[in-house]
């Protein structure tokens, strides 16, 4: 068990991760969520203990390890760049932490045919890294990290340098590889979609804090705040902000969504309606959901889908439908939001309530 | 990167900092201690207070070094900057010229410095020297041993042979950093020549050429082993540097006291030239 | 801006190539249409990045002609080609300020400075810079610096096509859709012939109007997104685009009926004969999970968010079935393939069905 508690570390008059507490578990998949110089690095060198933080302290398995050095702490880390040995054959570069932790050569030879397997990289093993596809170089990273059987293995971003069906394919074999080894697996990424695909349990970073952590389709369903929801939502998080009056929130110029039940006590003020583009739609979604005029700026097709861009009052929304929509620049169309899958949050950005779940 | 704290790491430093206080530190405090104190010999000192300080600052001899000194230093710098970018812009970027030119160009800087000078002291020769005779056989008439200039020129020369390859090793390290994508939008631009220098080159080029800058200003305000070799510091005085004139006054006139407190002030020039180094450098990161 | 015809274009990057083997880009025979937004989509070595290269004249073809409104450019510099392009990485002018960048190609051909104020002021503008003019571009962001990149081939009123180079790699998710949608606009507010080279589908599926599939130095389909999707041309086009992308697997024909192991499944038409390995294909999209149909084992269920990824086991073959976020899967699940959406492949080549 990794626990961070209280960590800050700050450089110079920068403070890059700010009082974050964090406990990961073994045999679990940790995905830090953010976008670049969130904190994401600077998080993971400190659990790695490269750097040791400014106060605070770290744990692991209830033992004080803050600024104990990172050769005695067992962990392995995988970077974006294709990091190996070029002058060694995949097979050396995979054997390589055995071979400086002094196990012996049949167990070593077990060890690299079994994470080379699990890697599909049994017909590359006599071959250099340099002569491989970026695809195949990120994988013997990988293998490597795993055959040393780390306590905690690092990903910063592995799949960032790769082609985007390369990365599709190694996301789906990740979580299998990281269930089958048992160990605290962290990894950070720049893109919701990533972090949703690989499952697990996901801290989202701003700014150096960590605002929410939890399964990851918990924290995506239902952010504590605003913060969180931006930054887990790709497209981009549609907002509104709407006065809550009674039972109604109201916007002048038509808009009148009327409170979700379970949020009726809450006071009549200012709100951030929040929902994803896909809850957003053409076709009325239920008896409850409200029409909205808006005007078309973009439409972006991906073969299944459209991005509709539009501009309503004087905010920006993208509606993720099915099938291909042609409309016009500057056409008004009427559109629907579903207030079942709203998220409403406060003038300071904490969560009102999360969305409530459809029964299914 | 940033540092790691660790407290042990101090008892790494401790034996590099005793060889320091050895080397350095107290052999600085018994020039300190020289340079206010007179001697006749036989290890009997007076006090002289500031009288050494005094007498230099109001020498003709010592700021007529330091004029030297800075000349030599600004057409040296004059010289091999320019050069040393031009060779450097027209070097090889790729293929198996490459490490030969790499070579080439660091040969000059893996001799020593007083073979250096030996070289060159024999080189301008006009009597047996393959480059004193055949410029004397062209009809100038160059003898470095006479002619203040010719010995100027010979102690430049020497300079520039020896050092520019500095500043084109730190420049070629700059211009080949530069990715290829700067040069094709470049070329796309319609940007001249002059243009992908001024604006592509010059700017990427700009924290080695600071180095090699600062770097070659420092060491050459240090010069003396070449000029030693080769002219002795003459004809007469004319190439007499600070170094130079500072040996003559230990060692050839034996004036301690007034030796000490020259080198206590060339060594505040050097410490004011490396701080202002250090400073510049670190502003420059800090801009980035 | 200019129409611009490839023709019969091969390029090998070694001296003397002799086989097929030898050559990067192997026959290339297109045109990209004046006003037209294209993409360039393959995998990395495919040869979208070459032919990029040969369009703006940093590389020579080996073979073939390269012609902009008819006129034959192939001999001729980048210069002369008058084109832009923005790389991967943000090539800036550091020591420059924006509105010096912006003007620099334009003072390098000479244009009067009233002439060049008046251009770099309405290029500030139409990519919403016109704050930052005075401000040194060192200091920019990288998605405002690839605004820059895209603003220095705007601001040249003589420009016959922009090209990008994978120009969203540096950039965060977020800022991605912002700088997506502006590209779009400005395409069709001007109307400039726009080449897109991308290694992401989606990039290149929302930017163009026709995307152009490649694969190992050919080009393996060029349709619109829709027709991609719909009607992939090849099996690597099935498979490339989407995600997850198409489920194929090996049937037999017998006129509208497709067998697959003990499964029937029926066709809209019978598929025309051919030779070579026949392979069925339908996307996850299309693949209906409920009580009726062919059984299947479910193996697992990712939860995407705005939907879920079924992985399933359907006669000894993986496939994947996309549901909505509120759908769940039922006990004793079985799938149906939509008929009109099933594509028939004879050797990874699409046959057309008769009725």
């Amino acid at each position: 068990m990794l626990e961070l508690r209280n960590v800050t570390k700050t450089v110079g008059a920068a403070e890059h991760i700010r009082d974050v507490s964090l406990t990961l578990q073994h045999g679990s998949l940790n995905v830090l969520l953010g976008p670049t110089l969130s904190g994401k690095t600077s998080l993971m060198r400190l659990m790695a203990g490269l750097d040791v933080p400014t106060s605070g302290s770290v744990w692991f398995d209830g033992k004080d390890v803050t600024g104990m050095p990172v050769q005695k702490r067992n962990v392995a880390m995988v970077y974006q760049q294709f990091i190996n040995y070029p002058a060694m054959t995949v097979y050396e570069n995979i054997a390589s932490p055995l071979r400086v932790a002094g196990t012996d050569r049949a167990k070593i030879d077990s060890e690299v045919r079994k994470a080379a397997a699990l890697l599909k990289l049994t017909p590359y093993l006599e071959r250099t890294p340099l002569s491989l596809s970026g695809g195949q170089q990120q994988r013997t990273a990988l293998a490597r990290a795993i055959v040393k059987n780390a306590s905690l293995v690092l990903l910063d971003e592995p799949l960032a340098n790769l082609d985007y069906k390369l990365r599709e394919e190694l996301r789906a074999e990740l979580p299998k590889i990281f269930a089958a080894a048992g160990t605290i697996f962290v990894y950070a990424t720049t893109e919701p979609h990533e972090a949703l695909l690989l499952g697990g349990n996901t801290a989202t970073l701003s700014e150096g804090r960590i605002t929410q952590f939890g399964p990851t389709i918990d924290v995506f369903r239902r952010p504590n705040d605003l913060v969180t929801a931006k930054t887990f939502a790709d497209p981009p998080l549609n907002t509104i902000v709407l006065k809550k009056s009674g039972s109604s929130f109201l916007l002048d110029g038509g808009v009148n969504l009327p409170v979700p039940a379970e949020l009726a006590g809450i006071a009549d003020t200012s709100y951030t309606i929040g929902f994803q583009p896909h809850h957003l739609s053409l076709a009325r979604p239920g008896p409850s959901a409200v029409s909205v005029k808006a005007k078309v700026s973009v439409t972006e097709i991906t073969g299944s889908e459209s991005f509709v861009h539009l501009d309503f009052a004087d905010v920006r929304w993208v509606m993720l439908e099915h099938g291909i929509l042609a409309f016009e620049a500057d056409q008004v169309i009427e559109v629907f939001i579903d207030p079942r899958h709203i998220m409403v949050f406060d003038a300071n950005g904490r969560s009102a309530a999360a969305p409530q779940m459809l029964a299914a | 990167m940033e540092k790691t704290w660790n407290n042990k790491a101090w008892f790494l430093v401790l034996p590099v900092l005793v060889l320091v206080a050895f080397s350095a530190v107290i052999p600085l405090m018994t020039v300190v201690n020289y340079s206010v104190q007179d001697t006749f010999g036989n290890n009997v000192f007076f006090w002289a207070g500031t009288e050494w300080f005094e007498e230099l600052l109001h020498s003709d001899r010592f700021w007529e070094a330091m004029l030297r000194n800075l000349v030599f230093s600004f057409i040296i710098l004059a010289i091999e900057v320019p050069l040393g970018i031009f060779i450097a812009l027209n070097m090889p970027k790729k293929g198996w010229a490459v490490p030969v030119c790499l070579v080439l160009m660091a040969l000059p800087l893996l001799i020593p410095w007083n073979v250096v000078g030996t070289i060159w002291q024999v080189f301008g020769r006009n009597d047996i020297g393959l480059f004193g005779y055949y410029v004397n056989a062209l009809g100038i008439n160059y003898n470095y041993v006479q002619d203040p200039i010719d010995a100027w020129v010979t102690v430049i020369i020497m300079d520039v042979w020896h050092w520019t390859s500095l500043v084109v090793l730190l420049c070629y390290a700059g211009l080949v950093s530069i990715p290829d994508a700067f040069y094709q939008a470049a070329k796309i631009d319609g940007a001249s020549r002059w243009a992908v220098f001024r604006y592509i080159q010059l700017p990427k080029m700009q924290r080695v050429l600071l180095i090699a800058v600062l770097l070659r200003f420092m060491d050459s305000f240090m010069i003396y082993t070449e000029p030693f070799v080769v002219t002795g510091g003459g004809p007469g005085n004319s190439t007499t540097f600070l170094s130079i004139d500072l040996v003559k006054t230990a060692l050839g006139q034996f004036d301690l006291g007034p030796a000490a407190a020259m080198s206590l002030v060339y060594f505040l020039i050097i410490l004011l030239l490396s701080w202002v180094f250090y400073t510049v450098m670190t502003n420059y990161d800090a801009e980035r | 801006m200019a129409r611009v015809d490839c023709n019969h274009i091969r390029h090998a990057y070694g001296p003397n190539p002799k086989s097929d083997k030898d050559f990067a880009l192997k026959e290339v025979h297109q045109v990209f249409e004046d006003g037209g937004a294209y993409a360039l989509l393959g995998p990395s070595g495919c040869g979208k990045t070459t032919l990029l290269n040969i369009i703006s004249g940093l590389l020579h073809p080996s073979h073939g002609q390269l012609l902009f409104n008819g006129r034959d450019v192939t001999n001729l510099s980048t210069q002369e080609r008058n084109i832009a392009q923005v790389f991967q990485f943000p090539v800036i002018y550091d020591t420059m300020t924006v509105y010096d960048n912006l003007a620099f190609p334009l003072r390098n051909r000479g244009v009067p400075e009233a002439d060049v104020d008046r251009k770099v002021r309405e290029t500030l503008d139409m990519i919403d810079l016109a704050s930052w003019a005075k401000k040194k571009a060192r200091g920019l962001t990288a998605d405002q610096k690839q605004k820059i990149s895209l603003g220095r081939g705007l601001v040249r009123s003589d420009v016959n096509a922009i090209l990008f180079d994978e120009p969203l790699t540096v950039i965060d998710p977020h800022m991605k859709w912002v700088l997506r949608s502006q590209l779009k606009q400005l395409h069709r507010r001007f109307g400039y012939t726009m080449v897109y080279v991308t290694h992401d589908q989606t990039e290149a599926l929302t930017f163009a109007e026709r995307v152009v599939v490649m694969y190992d130095g050919e080009i393996v389909q060029i349709g619109t997104p829709a027709e991609l999707f719909e009607r992939p041309r090849h099996t690597f086009v099935g498979y490339f685009i989407g995600s997850p992308g198409m489920n194929v697997m090996p049937v037999a024909i017998d006129g509208k009926t497709a067998t697959l192991g003990s499964q029937r499944i029926e066709l809209p038409g019978a598929p025309q004969t051919a030779t070579g390995p026949i392979e069925l294909g339908i996307r996850p999209e299309y693949v209906r999970l409920g009580r009726e149909g062919m059984a299947v084992k479910v193996s697992k269920v990712e939860d995407v968010g705005r939907h879920k990824v079924v992985r399933a086991n359907l006669e000894g073959r993986e496939i994947a079935a996309v549901i909505g976020e509120d759908e769940t899967v039922p006990a004793e699940p079985k799938v149906r393939f939509e008929p009109t959406r099933i594509n028939i492949y004879a050797d990874s080549w699409r046959v057309e069905m008769g009725a």
